[in-house]
């Protein structure tokens, strides 16, 4: 089923209010971190100046207000995901709406959890110095970045980490679409959470069923799900 | 509705290079972990349990040599190699065709070629970026022509569970016909160093839910399944379908299970309710069963929670080890042979009941009628997962 560029709804293209027809999937909110700045729904919120991939995700964690010391313990790829959800979730109520057995997780990304395989890997690297530790050792499976978001959300349902090259939006759409189908979930966290060394890049998004949202909510802003308008979410320079 | 059945399957590990012959070995009571020396895979000895090197060795050659003679040996990863053997056993017994746009290959696993991670090991005729997973789906899939390029699910130790859970929906879904499921991972210091730093293995070969168990012991392997919605080209004659599955998370800690088994607990009762079957329809359970304490504890508490206690169920971890994220699919392949043979297989390693909560681990093989089997899995990150296979 392909679709057009006018059933993307949301910001600029908010005028065109096509009303999604019964039972489709929307994207509610949406956010992304990249390039040293952080966007929510589009709008720009936050742009640092820091030199490395820490002092950013420090900046952007006390600018924030963020109060969570075990974030100081994760590793980069966690505490990407960590913020990405604080961004989309601080000071909402869009979990509260769902049990937490009915909220998914499904993300995506490149390079696993390669940075701390290989810290993991140097630490074995000498017979004289062999310091294999399980506060790394935890971190070389990139699941743990959903388990960090599910903690501290009390998410409970449906989690999978998917390995592609790029951002895949149909393999998205095609899975959490038959999860919502299935009533495996009633709400998902969805999206793109890649960081391997200097390079990062998150992009994260609540994925809702449309009759639950006209429950709880106006329809002002949303995006109907579909690969053609997560690729355009996911490329817009602007967003 | 579309039903999806499970068809021809693989196994490789120390017990062997096909399902056949693990069920083989496993009537026989041969157990495949014995005593590593200390050496290349960590400095002390440790159990594990490996695939043979040279009979992997043999038979990648022979097969290469059969099929593509113009590729080198040295071109390919020791996970590649046992990832494509696995594939072309499945592919030679069912009559799914890889290369059809409509099937899809589905990959489980933790860390692929782990063995690359080193980056220090010369291999000059294998690129570098093939220690990414998405790489290492990529050059499995071009290798047997396949027309779409396979997913990559990586979710600790339920990776094998989920890729059969994912394939089945996706085929449910009519996004595809056919999945080929495979995972695996295979053994390097990596793996052995990080559980040792853990506490997680035992000096001696697990003891799945037994009192006197003290922790996991690693295996290496590869596992494959074939998923259709035709039975005509699953390659077994007896209809079993995916009949239910679910996958939950603790919320509750990144390395530890929620002792309570809650979330365990949901993903089995949705897996059945899915089915449409009572815990008493259920005729057997392949269980994680790692061996560890807390592990094995959480898993008898969400079996008794979901009222089967009775159910005869056994851990295939006792014979070959965890084999990370061939475990789901290795271990789904010998519960469909129990479904297949109508026959239950001794839990290896137990003895003595040693959780809190009372269930029935198989002390023998037996002979019995099954039709419904649960499977199960969980692993770090607080990750649960259940199937349920039913024959009809």
């Amino acid at each position: 089923m392909m679709s057009t560029k006018a059933e993307l709804i949301c910001g600029a293209l908010r005028d065109f209010n096509i009303l999604p027809s019964k039972m489709d999937l929307l994207i509610t909110r949406y956010m992304k971190l990249q390039d040293h700045r952080v966007s929510l729904n589009g709008n720009v919120e936050y742009t640092s100046e820091a030199e490395s991939v820490d002092a950013l995700f420090r900046s952007v964690y006390g600018y924030y207000n963020i109060d969570y010391p075990k974030f100081f313990k994760m590793d980069n790829l966690c505490k990407l995901a960590f913020l990405s959800a604080e961004i989309l979730l601080q000071d909402t109520d869009f979990l509260q709406k769902y049990p937490g057995e009915q909220i998914g997780i499904i993300l995506e990304n490149a390079s696993s959890s390669l940075e701390y395989d290989r810290k993991h890997q140097e630490s074995i690297r000498d017979r004289n110095q062999y310091f294999p530790s399980p506060s790394v050792f935890v971190y070389t499976i990139p699941n743990i970045m959903v388990a960090e978001i599910a903690i501290r959300h009390k998410v409970k349902g449906e989690n999978t980490v998917f390995i592609s090259e790029q951002f895949d939006p149909e393999l998205i759409y095609h899975y959490v679409s038959e999860l919502f189908r299935n009533q495996r979930v009633s709400c998902c966290l969805s999206g793109w959470i890649e960081c391997y060394g200097d390079h990062y890049q998150s992009f994260l998004f609540i994925i809702e069923q449309e009759d639950k949202i006209k429950r709880f909510k106006g329809l002002q802003e949303y995006v109907i799900l579909n690969t053609l308008n997560m690729e355009e979410l996911y490329k817009g320079k602007s967003i | 509705m579309v039903d999806v059945f499970v068809g021809a399957s693989n196994a490789i590990t120390s017990l062997g290079f096909s399902t056949a012959r693990h069920v083989e070995q496993i009537k026989a009571n041969q157990i495949g972990i014995s005593i590593y020396p200390g050496g290349d895979l960590y400095p002390t000895p440790v159990p594990l349990s490996l695939v043979d090197n040279r009979q992997l060795l043999d038979l990648f050659r022979e097969y290469l040599y059969k099929t593509k003679p113009d590729l080198q040996l040295d071109s390919f990863t020791r996970s590649e190699m046992l990832h494509i053997l696995s594939i072309a056993d499945v592919l030679k017994s069912s009559g799914v065709d890889i290369i059809d746009s409509r099937t899809l290959i589905i990959l489980s696993t933790l860390k692929g070629n782990m063995d690359l991670i080193e980056g220090n090991k010369r291999l000059p005729a294998i690129e570098p970026e093939r220690v990414y997973l998405w790489k290492w789906g990529e050059f499995l899939g071009s290798f047997f022509n396949a027309s779409n390029k396979p997913f990559v699910v990586s979710n600790a130790c339920i990776s094998g569970a989920l890729a059969i859970l994912i394939g089945s929906r996706l085929i449910k879904a009519g996004r595809y016909d056919h999945v080929i499921a495979a995972g695996g991972d295979i053994l390097t210091e990596f793996a052995v160093s990080g559980f040792q730093s853990f506490q997680s293995l035992s000096p001696k070969p697990c003891k799945p839910f037994d009192t006197a168990r003290d922790g996991l012991s690693l295996g290496e392997g590869c596992g494959t399944i074939v998923l259709s919605r035709d039975h005509s080209l699953c390659g077994i004659p007896e209809k079993i379908i995916v009949a239910g599955g679910c996958c939950t998370n603790d919320a509750h800690h990144i390395s530890g299970p929620l002792r309570t088994g809650e979330s365990f607990y949901v993903a089995i009762r949705t897996a059945l309710r899915e089915a449409s079957l009572d815990p008493l329809d259920i005729d057997y359970i392949s269980a994680h069963g790692t061996g560890t304490d807390y592990y094995d504890e959480t898993e008898a508490k969400a079996l008794s929670w979901a009222g089967l206690e009775r159910v005869p169920l056994n851990s295939f971890k006792g014979y070959f080890g965890h084999t990370l994220g061939a475990a789901g699919l290795i271990e789904s392949a010998l519960a469909i042979a129990s479904m297949r043979n109508n026959e239950l297989y001794r839990s290896a390693g137990f003895e003595n009941p040693g959780t809190s909560q009372p269930i029935n681990i198989l002390t023998d093989h037996a002979v019995k009628e099954v039709n419904h089997c649960l499977k199960t899995a969980s692993g770090f990150g607080g990750c649960n997962a259940a199937i349920v296979f039913k024959k009809i």
